[in-house]
């Protein structure tokens, strides 16, 4: 029993809720910050686009953005289901979602580094067009807080293994899982806006 | 709860710390925080005020060798081979000042400092909410600051292209601005950008689930319900200024077009970037983040003042709810107002008007807590303490500077005066005279709360008088400076004849400035020597009601051994209730026989 776990059993059930939505608050805000930054990008994108500027022929392969929405949309869901099954204090299973999430994000890094391959190999680098720029822009830094969950991710898995959650304390899956679905939701927005409009 | 019940909870969140480490280098006790924050930003205000000293003698003396330093740092840095200030070196100076000032000592010192010192204690807790992301939050300021050194070392200098980074000045590397110099600051501004991040989304939860028993919103200290607002401003106005910056990055180093147009031409010569982009675009981006850090400058300093005038008046402050409603509604406006920083960029007029009438809005807010603060003075009991004179400066150059805010909130005056030394002298009496004289104000405060020991006195006035003396000398003649067209980040004024006239009040204001310079050792000195050998404080030297001076000093680790249950509001001073004393702090239960408050 590790020590953090001993203290567990001291603290009360009333604490633990406590703390579970003081860090749910903190996760909250930090997302409504993420909001903002990537607002920033989008805001700039759209009065560029709306301004005709951007209206050149773009190289980017729809069936790549559709294969990669359908990826993160199911490692949203296999996500969920750890966090169910952490809530149930069932280990065996979350571990399971949590490495399947884990590698549905490596999935999708490998399409964007083959996509990313072949704008480069066509020669479409970020100077090439202002509209390349906001692709890679916008894709980078999603890019990033995917590698960031996947981060996130990894240290959960570790942790789940070592047995540091159980059913009334399982909070960082619950926070990487809100941190998740908005990576999610990000793409939710950057598909269409860059792929199909 | 049982006594071990509570050690198992403190133990569980908060575990004292026995080694060197962890207690004073990755520490994640809010009050050592404060005090990193507190002397690291207290270093880059000493450089700051270096660097506007070196500006203030180029503009007075124009290309005559630096006193000293010149000497010393011929050739490198901003000097030329003479030992005058460089053309570049000038740009450079204005731009690192002003960076410095406002990312590496207002912000992280009313903020990182005395909002990370005062929010548990004001609120009844043992600590942030976060203390991992607090510790986190100030050791990304640090290497952010470190950046923001290390550009002055770059081949070719630091970042020139003003604080605003306005492109395309600042946008194609190498062209204008020096390549590494730009981007080492851009760097910097991420990172203390993303530690502001942390630092307000902490404050936030602290204030909003943190709060002991009873210590409901209308029961907040004022520094609180400052802080509340300034977080919410960081949280979500400073992810713009990353976000901007980070487009900044990519078109410097990737060489994107986001904010460079078709056709551009720098030195006689096409541009190779394609374009495509709108100059105009990085200053809304820009502008969004940075009209809320202006508020972000000043609301805790009207935080600190409103407490601390109401402690010395010995009178609660007047209209504290009216107080409340006026920094919010300073924060709703102040998200929606950042276009009058455009008035002459190019800017539809219509959307100007619209700009401007939300602008002369603020006025209104401002004022009611203008007037609040006076009529927290009226028929007060005054204490004229030294915090008490800091802070009733801290308004009365609040009003200067707030006054001649409304002069540029107004378009066709501000197309007059845009870009001159008016709007010098109105940022400095906001974040000088206003914000600093708060600084000093919340320092001489709580220092016995701080350090266990008080500052001395006589020193505090005699650093008070010089200081606003030389301040008013040094900023005041701006005004006219402006009114006479007299450009801003202008290295040689004697270039335009009509400017000549100006001369002599040029030199004046330097002269003014120096001595300012050097009226603040007086603080240095009586804060460091204080911190190390001043007389042991009491605990609540000031006779305050709020929670913090119910604790003893020094401030144990776990600030409250029982957490207290609050019963009245902040400023219970000449309450009868508390006859024959006059105060009474707000842990007091109501005490029977007296009418409750």
């Amino acid at each position: 029993m590790s020590d953090a776990s001993q203290h567990h059993a001291i603290l009360s059930p009333a604490f633990h809720k406590d703390r579970r939505n003081l860090r749910a608050l903190g996760m909250w805000l930090f997302l409504g910050s993420e909001v903002m930054f990537f607002t920033a990008f989008f805001g700039a994108y759209i009065v560029v686009r709306s301004a005709g500027a951007a209206s050149v022929a773009m190289p980017l392969e729809r069936m790549w953005g559709a294969l990669n929405t359908v990826v993160l949309i199911t490692s949203s869901l296999t996500m969920a289901l750890a966090v169910q099954f952490s809530k149930k204090g069932d280990r065996a299973k979350t571990g399971r979602y949590l490495a399947l999430t884990f590698l549905l994000a490596c999935c999708f890094l490998v399409v964007k580094a083959i996509e990313y391959t072949h704008h480069f190999m066509e020669g479409n680098f970020p100077s090439h067009d202002i509209f390349m720029g906001f692709y890679f822009l916008l894709t980078g830094f999603h890019g990033l807080h995917v590698l960031g969950g996947m981060v996130a991710m990894g240290i959960l898995w570790w942790r789940n293994r070592r047995g540091d959650f159980n059913e009334h304390y399982n909070d960082p899956i619950e926070m990487a899982g809100l941190y998740w679905h908005f990576v999610d939701l990000v793409w939710i927005f950057l598909f269409p806006a860059l792929y199909l409009l | 709860m049982s006594a071990e019940t509570v050690n198992a909870v403190v133990d569980y969140i908060h575990p004292e710390p026995t080694d060197f480490f962890h207690k004073y280098v990755w520490s994640y006790d809010h009050k050592i925080v404060s005090k990193q924050y507190l002397w690291t930003s207290l270093m880059f205000l000493v450089l700051g005020g270096s660097l506007a000293m070196l500006l203030r003698w180029q503009i007075a003396y124009p290309n005559q060798p630096v006193p000293v330093w010149g000497h010393l740092l011929k050739g490198i840095f901003v000097f030329d081979s003479t030992g005058a200030i460089s053309s570049d070196g000038y740009l450079q100076l204005a731009t690192m000042h002003g960076l410095i000032m406002v990312f590496f000592v207002i912000i992280p010192l009313i903020v990182g400092a005395f909002g990370n010192f005062l929010i548990p204690l004001h609120i009844g807790a043992r600590d942030v909410a976060f203390p991992f992301l607090n510790a986190l939050s100030y050791w990304l300021y640090l290497p952010a600051g470190l950046f923001m050194l290390a550009s002055f070392f770059m081949a070719k200098g630091a970042g020139e292209a003003g604080w605003t980074s306005y492109p395309p000045l600042s946008d194609v590397a190498g062209a204008v601005a020096p390549v590494w110099g730009m981007n080492f600051v851009l760097i910097a501004l991420f990172l203390a950008g993303f530690s502001s991040i942390l630092g307000g989304l902490n404050f936030l939860a602290t204030i909003i689930r943190m709060r002991a028993p009873g210590m409901t919103w209308s029961r907040l200290p004022l520094t609180t319900w400052a802080q509340f607002i300034t977080a919410i401003f960081q949280v979500l106005a400073t992810p713009m200024l990353a976000a901007g910056g980070a487009m900044l990055f990519f078109d410097r180093v990737f060489h994107t077009s986001f904010f460079l147009p078709h056709g551009l031409v720098i030195g006689q010569e096409a541009a190779a970037n394609t374009g495509g982009g709108f100059p105009l675009l990085f200053q809304h981006i820009f502008w969004f983040y940075a009209h809320p850090a202006v508020y972000i400058l000043i609301l805790p300093s009207m935080g600190f003042a409103s407490d601390i005038l109401a402690a010395f008046s010995r009178k609660p402050v007047f209209g504290y709810r009216a107080m409340i409603i006026s920094m919010i509604s300073i924060m709703g406006l102040g998200f929606i107002v950042w276009g009058h920083h455009m008035f002459v960029s190019g800017l539809n007029p219509i959307m100007g008007m619209a700009f401007m009438v939300s602008t002369v809005f603020i006025a209104l807010p401002s004022g009611v807590k203008v007037f609040n603060w006076m009529g927290t003075l009226w028929g007060g009991a005054i204490r004229l303490e030294p915090p008490m004179l800091y802070a009733i400066s801290f308004v009365s150059m609040f009003i200067v500077g707030g006054l001649s805010g409304i002069f540029m909130a107004a378009s066709p005056v501000d197309i007059y005066i845009h870009d001159t030394y008016y709007i010098i002298a109105h940022f400095h009496y906001i974040v000088f005279g206003a914000t600093l004289f708060a600084v000093f104000a919340a320092a001489t405060y709580w220092f016995p709360k701080m350090f266990g020991r008080q500052m001395n006195a006589k020193l505090s006035y005699l650093h008070w008088g010089l200081s606003f003396l030389f301040f008013n000398l040094a900023f005041f003649p701006m005004h006219f400076l402006g009114e006479a067209g007299h450009m801003r980040r202008l290295m040689t004024s004697t270039g335009y004849e009509f400017l000549n006239p100006m001369a002599p009040w040029n030199e004046f204001i330097t002269l003014s400035a120096f001595a300012l310079g050097l009226s603040q050792i007086l603080f240095a000195y009586n804060f460091i020597y204080s911190v190390f050998f001043g007389p042991k404080a009491e605990a609540n030297p000031w006779e305050a009601a709020t929670l913090e001076w119910t604790i003893p000093v020094p401030v144990p680790h776990y600030n409250f051994k029982v957490i207290p249950t609050v019963y009245r509001g902040p400023h219970e001073y000449s309450s009868p209730e508390a006859a024959p004393a006059d105060w009474i702090a707000q842990n007091v239960p109501p005490i029977r026989g007296k009418a409750a408050h």
